[in-house]
């Protein structure tokens, strides 16, 4: 098909478009961008499981992990240097999350549907739990992150924002053009196989066990990077990033977006943004209204999420 | 079956949805000559009721009254040394990564001149470094947490209301006052750091006050739980003589209609540490004998001045109800950065002062509120001090009154400037007076 | 001091809270295969306009004790009304849909009624708290209870009994479960599945309104009290097996009984023991307690 080859091009030019253009931005404009970004790669990791056909109502657990992680690094293990850098937080996130992943996901690879959704949403709830009972890391309130350097390199004040925004820029390049060249993998496509019938994909000799495995591995080493890359952008973290409403928006967004092509989460997770903050803005008293109307209207216009849109325009054309 | 039509429709009402967004901020850009001053408080979820509808509501009757110089003296000036004042409402819910863009939004995108706002402690943690980065002029009406200005220094930023140490150290003092012999005492608290650090403050004053007195349990349900039943078996087995709870808005209302038919509020003194809006909201139903604390020297304990009299009626005469501290704590933030402007503005010739001149003016101020006098004396002139009362409700009847009030000075339950509040309570409220 | 009966006793009256909630979205899930988020709006909703019948009944002075039977009305009420608009105002046109798919329809609908409720009635608290303190006490082992905690379990107990033989004797309940058996095969032999679903969805919403209708007494009523029992009762439901009417009873009982123990003796885990139940539940029985085996379709 040739819609679907001209990805890796379209994503490399939206990287230079997002990287140029994002210099002339205003300091809110690039905040607001990096927050879809990060949340933007929590979706993308929804994307490669609800391809495998799993709704996770728990990648909250990843995403605050992947926030905490590299912040108590510093804070408990004490590695200043190292856990002040605007690239290791995020990729240190990363590698926690993954390394958790690992572990449920021997147990939650045997899980469908709803009741994977339940159980991933039972971890992240007592992940929640037991981050409000740890007052070393703030409880509730949380505490405030910050970042010096970028890749070890110091950071002057004026261009602290833009490396940040910059990093999450690239960080979802990588992420959306590696997740693209996985899924026409051997491994990558038997996702949706799984999806269809597990059946076949043993008779097939594939482990369906193992395919699930390691997507929700994948899921959660992005969901941390996310979380990492959020956290660094807000300034502050607290246990509310495993809130189960916060695993629901991500799936609020991934169904906004679709699954038809890994750009779809984070577009859906900038527009998302966008739309939260212009509610906010102009229906202070309503805005919970207009994201649930905004979502009905998605499910019942554009099933397959607002890709489709683009879809339907390349099949047209 | 016609499938085109509806993808249309959505297509279409997706386009108009981004066109009027587009539109609407394209509108909202700046005029120069009012000062926009962003106001942040809960208007939805569970805070909204308790404290942030009252906090807009003592904002709007403050405000409006300023702009048309109608305030009591010493505030007669119209709006802020002349200036018209224009709020513009943001809602707190959300959590903090939405309070972080939203405060970058009001500043950067509808450049506001200032802003005043913040209820929750984890919001005022996480806006706080914002406000010195963005260099933009940040009042704290309300929030409680200590470790603003105890882990930090800013610039930029202000907290006109004392902090909930305060509220624990002056409910110890208290309690032990009003039953010197007390044997036991135990705590209910919301699972989450309002509630933990209330308690821990709490059993670490009681611990100074009435060394070898043991707490006999402490609960800490969930935030919003509502159902207490088991916590309220626990708490009348535990024969406590003091029951501490700093509970809120819907859980306090809760605690006291679950607690008082089993005789909890009988068998044990009951202090609730933010108990005023309970006590305007539920009225008779508050049990008697119930310790009421109002976060400071507010409505039932506010000082009887021109200025809290007109308050209390302008707010009632609109809104039916007595205004609750929430109230009292915005109306004392908009008149301290009253107080700063136009204190600056004098030392500039009468001038508009520039944010530099309001924030040198505003340091170390000490200005009038409703509910008495502020000292803007902590956190190198940036942390208020202010002293606070407790009082018992009586209810004859279902009408209540406040009896055994005491006051307490601010000198006498907060720190002094640059100790920490955990290590002064254990060192034995030691530097205090 | 602490014997097992007060553990027992506060167990009891919360599992008859729990199952409450939890009845009406068991029954839903196991017609409709719908797991609806806004079931909690529906349980605030029930306790609003409960709130709101009692301030009436009380201001206007009317016998006391009849407002004992405003819980049930306002129940009714709300179900009449909410259930039949949403039902065919929004659900029926997503059946079909994948199970997550329709999750989300009913969280865009508990978005969409949070904010219409809060239009309604504002975000100040109410109450209701007359009926709660007007039966007055009994003491078991030294401790007060409130009697309206009494009827809270007797209702329970009552709704429990009532469902579960409205299914096994009933025709309308044979209906319903040759519907949750199959609902192809159903239809084909001339059930009017539409009909079933408009009636399920109608009685899920007048339970979980009558549960809202049954605690507004003894709580204050207060925006996002909706949102926090929601998690509750799904904890509640995939524990005990998702629409499965004894495993609401027995997920109901554990999570109360495991909630009261760990006030009583281990305050400290009370805040997340319910998702520590309901994780190792779902370890060991991963469908849950009461799971019914299901056909195998190719």
């Amino acid at each position: 098909m040739t819609a679907a080859d001209r990805t890796l091009p379209a994503l490399s030019l939206a990287l230079q478009v997002f990287l140029i253009g994002g210099w002339f931005l205003p300091d809110w404009a690039q905040s607001l961008l990096i927050l879809a970004f990060g949340k933007g790669l929590v979706v993308l990791g929804l994307l490669l499981l609800i391809r495998t056909g799993l709704v996770s109502f728990g990648q909250g657990l990843y995403y605050c992990l992947g926030a905490y992680a590299a912040v108590s690094a510093s804070k408990i293990l004490a590695f200043p240097d190292l856990m002040s850098d605007a690239l290791a937080m995020p990729l240190f996130g990363g590698v926690v999350a993954g390394v958790l992943g690992l572990v449920l996901g021997f147990l939650l690879a045997r899980y469908r549907a709803i009741f994977f959704a339940m159980l991933s949403l039972a971890f992240s709830m007592i992940l929640y739990g037991l981050l409000i009972k740890m007052s070393v890391l703030g409880s509730s309130d949380g505490f405030n992150i910050d970042y010096r350097t970028l890749a070890g390199i110091k950071l002057p004040d004026g261009m602290k924002l833009y490396a940040l925004y910059a990093l999450s820029t690239l960080l979802v390049f990588i992420a959306t053009a590696c997740l693209h060249r996985y899924l026409r993998s051997h491994l990558g496509r038997l996702a949706p196989a799984v999806r269809d019938n597990e059946l076949r994909v043993e008779y097939m000799g594939s482990s369906v066990r193992y395919v699930v495995h390691v997507n929700y591995i994948i899921a959660a080493v992005l969901a941390g990077v996310g979380g990492g890359l959020v956290a660094l952008s807000i300034g502050h973290i607290d246990p509310d990033l495993a809130y189960w409403t916060t695993s629901g928006e991500f799936v609020f967004v991934a169904v906004l977006g679709g699954t038809g092509n890994v750009a779809a989460p984070v577009l859906a997770s900038l527009l998302f943004e966008w739309i939260k903050s212009a509610a906010y803005q102009y229906a202070p008293y309503t805005w919970q209204m207009v994201l649930g109307i905004t979502l009905l209207l998605v499910i019942m216009f554009l099933p397959a999420g607002l890709w489709s849109i683009f879809q339907r325009r390349a099949r047209e054309a | 079956m016609n499938t085109k039509l509806p993808r249309q429709l959505g297509f279409w009402s997706a386009t108009i949805l981004v066109l009027a967004s587009a539109f609407g901020a394209v509108s909202a850009a700046a005029q120069e000559n009012p000062v926009k001053i962003g106001a942040v408080t809960f208007l939805s979820g569970a805070a909204a009721g308790p404290f942030g509808v009252p906090a807009r509501n003592g904002a709007e009757i403050i405000v409006e009254a300023m702009n048309a110089g109608q305030l009591p003296a010493p505030y007669t000036a119209k709006g802020l040394g002349g200036a018209p004042v224009q709020l513009a409402f943001t809602d707190e819910a959300g959590g903090t990564t939405k309070q972080v863009n939203e405060y970058r939004n009001l500043v950067q995108r509808d450049n506001v001149d200032m802003v005043i706002g913040y209820i929750s402690s984890g919001d005022c943690l996480a806006v706080a470094p914002l406000a010195d980065e963005l260099k933009k002029l940040t009042v704290f009406f309300d929030c409680g947490t200590p470790r603003i200005f105890e882990d930090a220094s800013y610039k930029y930023l202000f907290r006109t209301g004392a902090t909930a140490t305060m509220d624990s150290v002056a409910a110890a003092l208290y309690v032990t006052e009003l039953k010197p012999s007390l044997k036991k005492y135990a705590g209910i608290n919301q699972n989450y750091s309002w509630g933990q650090d209330s308690w821990n403050d709490f059993e670490a004053a009681m611990k100074v006050l009435k060394p070898g007195v043991e707490a006999a349990t402490s609960q800490m349900p969930k935030l919003l739980a509502g159902q207490y039943g088991a916590e309220i078996s626990t708490l009348l087995t535990s024969h406590a003589d003091v029951v501490h709870t700093s509970f809120w808005g819907g859980d306090a209302e809760a605690l006291i209609l679950q607690g008082a038919p089993r005789g909890l509020f009988q068998k044990s003194t009951v202090v609730m540490t933010a108990g005023e809006p309970t006590l305007v909201r539920l009225g008779s139903q508050v049990p008697d004998g119930t310790v009421i604390g109002a976060r400071g020297p507010f409505d039932v304990f506010a000082p009887d001045t021109e200025l809290n009299r007109w308050f209390r009626k302008a707010y009632e005469d609109r809104y039916g109800v007595v205004p609750s501290y929430p109230a009292y704590k915005m109306a004392q933030a908009i008149l301290g950065v009253k107080s700063a402007w136009e204190k600056a503005q004098a030392a500039n010739d009468g001038k508009r002062p520039s944010e530099d001149q309001v924030i040198a003016a505003f340091e170390h101020l000490s200005f009038e509120g409703p509910g008495g006098k502020v000292e803007m004396a902590l956190g190198k002139g940036h942390q208020a001090m202010q002293g606070t009362a407790y009082g018992i409700a009586k209810n004859a009847g279902g009408k209540i009154t406040m009896v055994n009030v005491k006051t307490y000075p601010a000198t006498k339950v907060t720190p002094p400037d640059g100790v920490k509040s955990d290590e002064w309570i254990k060192s034995g409220f030691k530097a205090g007076k | 001091m602490t014997d097992l009966v007060p553990v027992l006793i506060d167990g009891i009256i919360y599992a008859s809270y729990l199952f409450i909630i939890a009845v009406g979205l068991t029954l839903i899930y196991g017609v409709m295969k719908i797991l609806n988020m806004a079931h909690g709006s529906l349980y605030a909703l029930g306790a609003y306009v409960t709130a709101t019948l009692v301030g009436a009944w009380f201001s206007h002075g009317l016998n006391p004790y009849g407002s004992f039977a405003l819980p049930l009305l306002a129940a009714i009420l709300v179900g009449l009304v909410a259930g039949p608009i949403i039902e065919r105002g929004l659900l029926r046109f997503m059946y079909g849909n994948d199970e997550i798919v329709l999750i989300l329809v009913t969280y865009a609908l508990l978005l969409i009624l949070e904010d219409l409720i809060k239009l309604v009635w504002g975000v100040e608290s109410y109450s209701a708290y007359q009926p709660y303190g007007l039966l007055g006490t009994f003491e078991v082992a030294g401790l007060p209870y409130t009697k309206y905690d009494a009827i809270l379990v007797g209702v329970a107990v009552s709704v429990g009994v009532a469902l579960t033989w409205g299914l096994a004797r009933t025709r309308q309940g044979k209906l319903l479960l040759a519907v949750i058996h199959d609902r192809e095969v159903s239809a084909a032999m001339g059930i009017n599945v539409q009909r079933v679903y408009l009636v399920t969805f109608t009685i899920g919403t007048i339970l979980a309104a009558l549960a809202g209708a049954l605690i507004a007494p003894k709580v204050s009523v207060v925006p996002a009290m909706g949102v926090e029992v929601i998690v509750l009762a799904f904890a509640v439901v995939v524990i005990g097996g998702l629409g499965s009417l004894p495993g609401a009873a027995l997920g109901a009982l554990i999570v109360g009984l495991v909630g009261s123990a760990a006030v009583h003796y281990l305050p400290q885990v009370e805040l997340f023991s319910i998702y520590l139940v309901m994780a190792l539940v779902l370890i060991f029985r991963p469908k849950g307690l009461f799971s019914a085996a299901e056909a195998r379709k190719i």
